[in-house]
């Protein structure tokens, strides 16, 4: 046997791709969902925490502590395992996609606190003293402006949120990883692991090529 | 002032602190309709924080009222309507920079009186070409100079049709050769009857041009009166040792 034979074996390569690929396309489900989740929360938690009243602000900052530092494979263990006792029965999907979310939201809303933040108070002040809402304040003057800054660290955010799907395969979700490792377990042969392993590689580094071009880009607007 | 309808802007007690630290100690001001007023003093004597309580940009003491046009400035409802009445223009222009020169004009009044587009832009390009840029209409606040953009965030303020305008030191993020034709557009908006609270040092601005001069010191209004009065014969030492600095720089 060769190393060749055992890594990179064609014919098992090419019987296991149709399950890669069904693989893959439930690794995007799971990732673009929870990416467009992850958004949608971090932006509220971000503007909230901006105008909110004290007590509101003080709990939307737990929130963002808590879900940066637990452990994802531990929540998502949680939110599948241990909330069942409490009643709350998620499918595996709905399980991954809520772990995923709830730590992509508050890393999401801190890349928002930090976008808004280096909008220059001139800015809102000027908003103000023309009679805007708060809401045509966000929306029409610091938003846009913010998404300049936000843009490199948020698409690092939904490579880590492309990665992380792959936990998904210890709740026993048939994303690209479990697929890999059933194939694997069928063929007596690592090849559709590597095979896997490809496919995130190309999936990703594009997007990771890109924050960072879009960083030496945005650094060098600023100077 | 010997009007006999009641003041544009009413200031009552005004007080403002940072925790210990009191800023402005009871301020009482009345200001007419129509009435241009410059306010000067030595750096750090509240001018700034004077005039931006008067549109609440600056929170102050419970106790002390602000009215303008009979409304009650203070946290709430009534502020959007107090600030879409009040103008304002800013030392460091802060004008939006990722929209057009007549886009910052038409944003206002589309988002806060519901005009239409159209109407906006018409009425952004008049303005634009009352204040001599109606070429720059169409570029972004970037690409003009200090001059230019201070008049645009001029034409941004107009665009709300304010009953005041409130200036902060407008020329003095300037090069001294852009000064004059800011001063100019403010010089012709005096003569249209706007009431206009003006920060400034340019005391050569305030005499020509201001109906009162108020001079303020350490947080506490010193004295005010005609440009004649507090340059020509002004009352308080401070006021003479005020202008002597300045006037002979
Ligand atoms: N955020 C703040 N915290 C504490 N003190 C402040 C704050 N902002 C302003 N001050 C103080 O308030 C006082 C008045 O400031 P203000 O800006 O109104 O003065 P000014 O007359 O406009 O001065 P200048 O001519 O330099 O613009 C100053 O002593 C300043 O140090
Ligand atoms: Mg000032």
């Amino acid at each position: 046997m060769n190393l060749l034979n055992t890594f990179f074996n064609g014919p098992v390569l090419l019987a296991s791709l149709p399950q890669l690929l069904q693989g893959l396309l439930v690794t995007l489900q799971i990732g673009i969902t929870s990416i467009i989740c992850g958004l949608i929360g971090g932006l509220f938690l971000s503007v909230t925490r901006l105008y909110a009243p004290g007590f509101a602000r003080g709990l939307i900052r737990v929130y963002i502590d808590i879900f940066r530092s637990i452990p994802l494979l531990v929540l998502l263990i949680v939110v599948y395992y241990a909330l069942p006792f409490v009643g709350i029965r998620l499918s595996p999907f709905l399980s991954a996609v809520t772990a995923l979310s709830l730590v992509s939201a508050a890393y999401t809303a801190e890349i928002f606190r930090a976008g808004i933040e280096a909008i220059p108070k001139g800015q809102f002040e000027a908003s103000a003293a023309l009679g805007l809402s708060n809401r045509h304040t966000m929306v029409d003057v610091v938003l846009p402006q913010a998404i300049r800054i936000v843009i490199p660290p948020l698409t690092n955010n939904c490579i880590n949120v492309l990665k992380d799907t792959a936990l998904a395969s210890v709740v026993a979700m048939p994303d690209l990883l479990k697929q890999a490792t059933q194939a694997q377990a069928l063929s007596a042969n690592p090849t559709p692991l590597i095979g896997a392993a490809l496919i995130y590689v190309a999936l990703l580094w594009p997007m990771v090529a890109i924050v960072g071009r879009l960083e030496k880009h945005f650094s060098r607007g600023r100077s | 002032m010997t009007t006999q309808t009641a003041p544009l802007i009413s200031i009552r007690g005004l007080v403002k602190a940072y925790d210990a630290f009191t800023v402005l100690h009871g301020i009482d001001l009345d200001i007419a309709e129509g009435e241009v007023v410059c306010v000067i003093g030595p750096s750090g004597s509240g001018k700034s924080t004077l005039i931006r309580c008067i549109n609440h940009l600056e929170a102050f003491s419970p106790d002390s009222t602000i009215t303008v046009d009979g409304i009650r400035v203070e946290p709430g409802k009534a502020l959007a309507q107090v600030r879409a009445e009040v103008g304002m223009v800013f030392q460091s222009f802060n004008l939006f920079p990722h929209m057009s020169v007549v886009r910052n004009v038409m944003l206002a009044p589309m988002r806060v009186r519901g005009t239409s587009a159209a109407e906006a832009e018409r009425k952004a390009r008049e303005l634009l070409a009352r204040v001599g840029i109606a070429e720059q209409a169409d570029k972004f606040p970037g690409q003009l100079s200090g001059g230019q953009q201070q008049r645009v965030a001029i034409a941004r303020a107009l665009a709300m049709e304010p009953k005041v305008l409130l200036f902060d030191e407008p020329t003095s993020a300037l090069d001294p050769e852009m000064v004059g034709e800011v001063l100019d557009v403010m010089r012709q908006l005096a003569g249209t009857g706007v009431t206009m609270v003006v920060v400034t040092h340019e005391m050569g601005f305030a005499r020509q041009v201001a109906d009162r001069v108020i001079f303020m010191d350490g947080g506490r209004l010193v004295e005010a009166g005609t440009p004649q009065e507090i340059f020509d014969r002004p009352s308080h030492e401070r006021t003479r040792g005020f202008l002597r600095a300045v006037l002979n720089h």
